[in-house]
């Protein structure tokens, strides 16, 4: 089972390496509310820019957004594929306003989803190094010592990064290669997902002519480029509050050490509206983002809202509520998601982190007030977070609703080492590899 | 009161942008650069190769281009523009200007693009008196042509008969007769011709000796000998023989050695100068031996 996920894993690192020679690649953000697709072009390294200031990147991206486009998306919900020909629709019209906007053909994409039960487990290995010096297979060595716990059938590894080595009684090294010791120990941050919702995502990326060179947990994503250098480092929790979903992810040391998702979002916000209010979704949703909030004044009792309709009874279609009664429909709402995420990060002792950053990223956050009702809830440190600014970005997609999407790329560009990036070690391959190779040979020329 | 406009067939559904799988891929195939590159090049090709193959599928259609082709050829060939009239020869005497019209055989008038002006250079240049041409067409339909004749500067008896040589030693002209060119010194012998500098060098030499010389005879292929008239000789060596000459010169300018009776005078050997008297010459001095040989 470990090799077959090694298989899968190294398949899609290499057609990455295949989509940075072309030089194009896709990014594929899979939300339940939209779906938005990057276009980026890599040229080169990363290069100053013209007058050779140092830009807000400092040089370190190397890539381009060359197109966007976004959609409404069909047949997803709670992040999940569950209508695979809306899907297929939703992400061929994404992607063919993308590639016209960049006018080039893109074969390769990188997707990233928020749903299928994300779960965080942590591993931890020791071995005693074999000569004094740590090299890469001691590494590889280190990292398929890992107990690999049993995370059920039917679920797959998304992430299985290292966080940490320590060798002998030295922690907290990132990177031990050519180090000395004589015991080299780490931790490693393993995240597993429902199989069947990357198969069925899968399925859909390849109907539409495309090779997926990669896939990543939204959680992850959005915590790339929604918190900054030094929140990465020191500790910080990143919630995307999306359309289906909220998802958890907490850094650390720039690694992600834990990911959850709440299977609550913006979708459910309007929803309440609609059934509380009697209106359409479309209208629902329309005044959810004109006039919502979460904190009612005294001035929202006067300020009424045409909440409109289209029975064709006139009186029913002209009603009209207070805003503090749209507060009063939402609030609940959002407190039931941010109490939820509480227990979360509870969950995994997110209170025992030296920091306690928490920033709120995704479309959901754009909610009036949420920060004020977000600290009273997570805790005092809370910020509305943006995701970070990279080349080329039209101004529509520089909103909290693009953290995935940006944090996809930046993850396309510099992705973190992970366990199928290390060679396996020679005793662990299974006996038949030989014939295995001999048969892939065969089955491909 | 029911509606006038009938309600429409199929329920409104909402709007889906979303592009059917063919266009999808049709628009795929349209962003790559290969399949563009076809479609700008490549069409277009086919289309005027397909259409060029088939207008001249027909043998009458391929006849009617290939004749109008000619047609519009000939036409613009043939306007007064192009037409050359008449040749003009420069530099050649009556008798070789004749000869150029004979050889070059034109036609005027004639076009200029049917006109090689480059064979008929060869042609001229390969007539024996002419050593140089330049051909050209004039402005105003004239065929010019400048020949620069060989001089000829000597005259050179065979057994095949007289011919008259330039410096280079090529052929300028037959002579019926020694006399025709009595102007010009004569030479003879084998291969006399390969080496009519030489003989001019000697000539030069020989200017000294004046109407007493008769000519030059290349002997062997290999060296000279000097003929003057009283059957005297004057035999060269192969090596410096105008230095030879130059030596006799001086010897008959102090003891007029040619005035006496002398029949040749041999150089061959430069070391050793002989000379050889006539047979009267030796009986005289015969009869002198005995007449002085007696008084001694």
């Amino acid at each position: 089972m470990m090799t077959d996920l090694y298989q899968s894993q190294r398949a899609m690192r290499q057609m990455r390496q295949q989509a940075m020679q072309r030089g194009v690649v896709a990014i594929l953000d899979v939300g339940s509310s939209k779906i938005a697709c990057l276009v980026l072009r890599f040229d080169g390294s990363g290069k100053l820019s013209e007058d050779n200031s140092i830009g807000s990147m400092a040089g370190q991206t190397g890539f381009r957004v060359v197109g966007a486009a976004t959609t409404r998306s069909r047949g997803i919900t709670f992040g999940e594929v569950t209508a695979m020909q809306e899907t297929e629709r939703a992400l061929r019209t994404a992607l063919q306003a993308a590639q016209k906007m960049a006018d080039i053909r893109v074969d390769h994409v990188i997707a990233c989803f928020s749903g299928a039960n994300p779960r965080s487990y942590g591993l931890d290995a020791q071995v005693e190094l074999e000569g004094q010096v740590v090299t890469e297979s001691e590494i590889a060595r280190v990292l398929a010592a890992c107990d690999v716990p049993e995370y059920g059938a039917g679920r797959e590894v998304l992430h299985a990064q290292p966080v940490n080595f320590s060798l002998d009684n030295r922690s907290g090294l990132n990177d031990p290669r050519g180090q000395l010791g004589q015991s080299l120990s780490t931790d490693m941050h393993m995240m597993t997902v429902d199989a069947a919702a990357i198969q069925n995502l899968v399925h859909c990326v390849k109907r539409c002519d495309l090779e997926l060179a990669g896939i990543a947990s939204s959680a992850y994503v959005s915590g790339i480029s929604a918190l900054v250098e030094d929140e990465q480092e020191l500790g910080a929790a990143c919630i995307d509050m999306g359309g289906g979903t909220t998802s958890i992810s907490i850094f650390m040391k720039k690694h992600m050490i834990y990911a959850d998702c709440v299977r609550m979002g913006g979708d459910h916000i309007t929803s309440d509206i609609s059934m509380g209010l009697g209106v359409p979704m479309a209208n629902a949703e329309r005044i959810k983002t004109f006039c919502g909030g979460v904190h009612a004044t005294g001035v929202d009792d006067r300020d009424m809202i045409d909440i409109g309709g289209e029975t064709g009874d006139w009186e029913h279609d002209r009603r009209t509520v207070s805003r503090a009664e749209l507060i009063g429909i939402m609030r609940p709402r959002v407190e039931e998601i941010l109490e939820e995420v509480r227990v979360r990060l509870d969950a995994a002792g997110f209170d025992h982190l030296p920091s306690q950053q928490i920033v709120l990223t995704g479309g959901s956050s754009q909610i009036m007030g949420l920060d004020g009702l977000a600290s009273r809830i997570l805790g005092h440190q809370v910020r509305l977070g943006r995701p970070l600014r990279v080349h080329g970005l039209p101004q529509s997609a520089t909103g909290p609703g693009f953290a995935g999407a940006v944090g996809l790329s930046l993850f396309a560009a510099h992705p973190q080492d992970e366990w199928w990036d290390f060679e396996i070690p020679v005793d662990r391959y299974p006996a038949r590899s030989l014939k295995r190779a001999v048969k892939w040979f065969r089955d491909n020329w | 009161m029911q509606s006038v406009t009938p309600p429409p067939l199929t329920p409104q559904l909402p709007r889906d942008p979303a592009p059917s799988r063919w266009k999808y891929r049709t628009q795929r195939w349209l962003l790559t650069p290969g399949f563009r590159l076809a479609l700008r090049i490549g069409i277009p090709f086919v289309v005027v190769t397909m259409a060029t193959s088939a207008f001249l599928a027909s043998e009458q259609r391929r006849d009617a281009l290939r004749m109008f082709v000619t047609e519009t050829r000939s036409s613009i060939q043939e306007r007064p523009e192009f037409m050359v009239n008449i040749m003009a020869i420069d530099g050649a005497g009556s008798n070789l200007a004749e000869d150029i019209r004979e050889v070059i055989e034109v036609d005027f008038p004639i076009s200029s693009f049917d006109l090689d002006l480059e064979r008929l250079r060869d042609v001229i240049v390969g007539l024996d008196p002419v050593k140089s041409a330049n051909v050209r067409i004039r402005p105003g339909g004239i065929l010019q042509v400048d020949v620069t004749e060989r001089m000829p500067v000597v005259v050179w008896r065979t057994w095949d008969g007289v011919e008259i040589l330039d410096e280079t030693g090529a052929h300028v002209d037959s002579l019926p007769s020694r006399a025709a060119r009595a102007d010009l010194p004569l030479i003879a012998g084998e291969g006399a011709n390969l080496h009519v500098d030489e003989a001019l060098a000697l000539l030069a030499a020989a200017r000294p000796l004046g109407e007493r010389l008769r000519g030059l005879v290349r002997i062997g292929d290999r060296r000279w000998d000097v003929v003057l008239d009283r059957d005297q000789r004057i035999l060269l060596p192969t090596d410096d023989p105008v230095r030879a000459l130059e030596r006799v010169l001086v010897l008959n300018e102090v003891q007029d050695l040619l005035e006496r009776d002398v029949a040749v005078i041999d150089l061959r050997i430069e070391a050793r100068p002989t000379i050889r008297m006539t047979e009267n010459a030796v009986e005289d001095w015969w009869k002198i031996r005995k007449i002085n040989g007696s008084g001694q």
